[in-house]
């Protein structure tokens, strides 16, 4: 594979094609091909949200799993199923664990994913282990079913540094705080990896809110002009801290932006987590062999407030929060996977107590008084530091000197 | 000849191996001639080709940088002789482009972005100063970003507004950013090699009224000099220069300052008056050993800058100096800056850039009756 195809192919169609008409020639071609329907069809989001598993624990029909032609999606297999319930049922005891941390003064701040856990582990398990993952600041379960140390996950909120974990070992941008800039890195991984002819996918993070950014119109719009493996997945949890998505948008749906770049999009019920991992699952495929960028929205639910520091209840009624707990991604699945006889009290302990593990690791690590080095305040701003800090780093540790000496 | 010539083609597809070592010998053999005649802009485009050259990772991507050659002409030819994998076009967002690099440092790349113009380059400030600056030391040094962000930046030129700004005192007010501004035609590609040899992220400050001006200079001479100083370790970065000698006073100035000042110096000379003129170069790291070194021997200092001169780089020169040298000083030191206006339309443009009779005019101030 060489580096330059796809941009020698966009210069040289760039003077014989008119505006508008590319489509037919570039991204998603292929997939048209492949799919037997029309541009508009591939691109555009099916009619309604794609649901596998109903809220109940049943498998919906496949006429009514909200499937139209190139939009149909197989079943996932049992084992990925059994894997993404643990990693649920962790992911449920990790934010459960952490909000008890914030309340006992262990952690600074976090920002719980409880009831967004499928979107959380479909994100992960959609993966290939080359690939990347640019997660955001409330994507800590995600992170850690990537594989990344719990407690070294939870360092950016335990407060004694910005991040505890080498995003290029563990192919996991830092957790990032500013809106959808992180979407901007995707995509740069994504064109690296493009240039250099690796078959890397990039999957980029953001929430409803998030759509209203400018950086989520430039990733998407570089990210499909130069026709690279980057899947969107945006968590529509309802609301931007207070600001319900009413007030960011009033596009039919966000995955309906996908058509406005050029890529397709699709809606999924984001506490399904067997619809998740067939409709991301498929979505990583198609970037791997080369459609472009894809956008995929998760129809789910914040169930808790934004952090600790924000009062819920000023802006949402509890009767909407009481009709999401009957959708928990959690309950279905275990429902699901029992009435299957994939499930039975055996595998359900063993799972509860894998999850009780990582609880107690977090306790460990997150209890534990970690010691901090005034000097790394200097050490790793430059890779060398500039003789101004030198400076500065010597009159800290004069004063830290002269403060112990007094002491 | 370029040393390692060879290499970057074969490492990636799109030129072929013998392309790409044709070009670098037709290239080297148009230049190996000794000194030539040859501007900014012609520096900043060899550095940019011979980094291309030397490193298959060095990218080179913004607005109109491909087929148009930028719209300063500063990447002319690149696109050509590396193709489109190398030098593109990028859709028109300048916190897609840092955005991007940011992603594409991450994953083993060395992006040359260019900022089409200072004020242009507003809409990357996020991605500049909350990634860019700062990945390295969130990360613990685990994420290096060697990126180097060209912005055509300062006046000079009659440019309509947005289009003049000095826009380096939000830079260098970052921390985890250093910020280089070369004010010779040699400078030009020796800073702009040592930028993309950086581990670190550069602003790279492109005086843009100086881009046409010349100098002569051997581009040979100047690859042998970057090729000692890699194997070396030793290069010129952070260090500022004495651009030219004297003892009554110094003059502190950079980029686009730098002429201005050493024609103010030149027109004291005839009146008797030998200032030094520090060519600062680095703006940070600042070298504040070899400007302190100056205002120690003349006693006196004046710090010339475009920029408003309100909580700028001419402000913390002073500060610094002041801090180190009060009692070497004969008179406090004084600040030629633009006013802390807008930058004003061409017609009124001379009115607020440093000029010789108002740097004089400072000079003349600092207490010579004592």
């Amino acid at each position: 594979m060489t580096i330059s195809a796809d941009h020698t192919a966009i210069g040289q169609d760039a003077p014989e094609q008119p505006a508008g008409n590319h489509v037919s020639e570039g991204a998603a071609a292929e997939a048209v091909r492949k799919f037997g329907i029309t541009v508009e069809d591939y691109m555009l989001p099916a009619r309604h949200q794609i649901q596998m598993v109903d809220p109940d624990g049943t498998l919906n029909p496949h006429t009514e799993q909200g499937a139209q032609p190139g939009h149909e999606y197989a079943l996932p297999a049992d084992a990925e199923l059994l894997d993404a319930y643990e990693q649920l049922v962790v992911g449920r005891r990790v934010n459960d664990q952490n909000s008890a941390l914030v309340r006992q003064g262990r952690m600074a701040v976090y920002p719980s994913s409880h009831g967004q856990e499928a979107c959380q582990v479909a994100a992960a398990l959609c993966l290939a282990d080359g690939d990347w993952i640019f997660p955001t600041y409330r994507d800590s379960v995600a992170v850690m079913a990537r594989g990344v140390d719990p407690v070294q996950t939870m360092t950016l909120f335990r407060g004694d540094w910005h991040s505890g974990y080498d995003p290029t070992k563990h192919k996991v941008g830092i957790q990032c705080t500013p809106l959808t800039t992180q979407l901007l890195h995707a995509v740069g991984v994504a064109h690296a990896a493009k240039l250099r002819g690796e078959d890397t996918v990039v999957l980029a993070m953001c929430g409803d809110g998030a759509t209203s950014e400018g950086d989520f119109h430039e990733a998407l719009n570089f990210a499909a002009v130069f026709h690279l493996p980057v899947v969107f997945f945006v968590q529509n949890n309802q609301y931007a801290i207070s600001v319900p998505l009413a007030h960011q948008s009033v596009a039919p749906s966000l995955a309906h932006k996908a058509v406005g770049y050029g890529m397709a999009g699709e809606r999924v019920d984001g506490n399904d987590v067997v619809a998740l991992l067939a409709v991301l699952g498929r979505a990583v495929k198609l970037a791997r062999e080369g459609s472009g960028p894809l956008l995929v929205e998760a129809h789910t639910y914040r169930m808790q407030a934004h952090t600790n520091a924000d009062d819920a209840t000023r802006y949402r009624q509890d009767s909407e929060v009481a009709q999401w707990v009957a959708r928990d991604p959690l309950k279905r699945m275990q429902t699901y996977l029992t009435d299957r006889g994939l499930l039975d009290d055996d595998g359900a302990a063993r799972i509860a107590e894998k999850a009780e593990a990582v609880a107690t690791q977090l306790r460990e690590g997150l209890g534990e008084d970690v010691p901090v080095d005034p000097q790394d305040l200097f050490r790793y701003v430059f890779s060398t530091p500039t003789p101004q800090l030198k400076e500065q780093a010597a009159m800290l540790a004069d004063e830290i000197s002269r403060d112990e000496a007094a002491k | 000849m370029s040393p390692t010539a060879t290499t970057s083609a074969e490492v990636n597809g799109n030129v072929s191996a013998a392309t790409a070592r044709a070009a670098a010998k037709a290239a080297a053999s148009a230049e190996a001639t000794g000194p030539q005649t040859i501007t900014m802009a012609k520096a900043l485009n060899t550095a940019m080709a011979d980094a291309m050259h030397a490193d298959s990772s060095v990218l080179v991507f913004g607005e109109d940088v491909g087929m148009l050659g930028g719209v300063f002409r500063i990447t002319d030819g690149l696109t050509k002789t590396f193709g489109e994998s190398r030098c593109f076009d990028t859709p028109l967002a300048e916190s897609g482009i840092v955005g991007m690099a940011v992603g594409m440092a991450m994953n083993g790349m060395r992006p040359v972005i260019e900022m089409q113009f200072d004020a242009f380059a507003y809409p990357a400030f996020e991605q500049i100063v909350s990634h860019v600056a700062k990945m390295h030391n969130r990360t613990k040094g685990t994420v290096k970003l060697p990126i180097v962000i060209r912005v055509p930046y300062a006046g000079g030129i009659g440019g309509v507004e947005h289009h003049c700004d000095s826009s380096e005192s939000y830079y260098a007010h970052t921390a985890g950013l250093k910020v280089f501004t070369p004010a010779t035609v040699a400078d030009g590609y020796r800073m702009l090699r040592e930028a993309i040899d950086s581990d670190d992220p550069v602003m790279f400050m492109e005086p843009k009224k100086l881009y046409w001006s010349k100098d002569l200079v051997d581009l040979e001479a100047l690859r042998a000099e970057h090729a000692v100083n890699t194997e070396r370790g030793t290069s010129s970065e952070g260090r500022a220069v004495v651009a030219r000698p004297g003892t009554d006073a110094t003059l502190i100035a950079y980029g686009p300052s730098v002429p201005t000042a050493l024609a103010a110096a030149a027109a004291a000379a005839e009146e008797g008056r030998s200032l030094e003129v520090i060519d600062v170069r680095s703006i940070v790291p600042f070298d504040d050993e070899t400007v302190c070194a100056s205002v120690r021997k003349t006693g006196r200092a004046v710090v010339i800058a475009e920029a408003h001169g309100f909580a700028s780089v001419s402000s913390e020169i002073v500060a610094r100096v002041q801090e180190r040298c009060f009692h070497y000083l004969a008179a406090p030191i004084r600040r030629v800056t633009g006013f802390d206006v807008p930058y004003p339309a061409p017609k009124l443009e001379h009115y607020y850039l440093p000029g010789v009779d108002r740097i004089l005019d400072a000079v003349d101030d600092l207490q010579w009756e004592d």
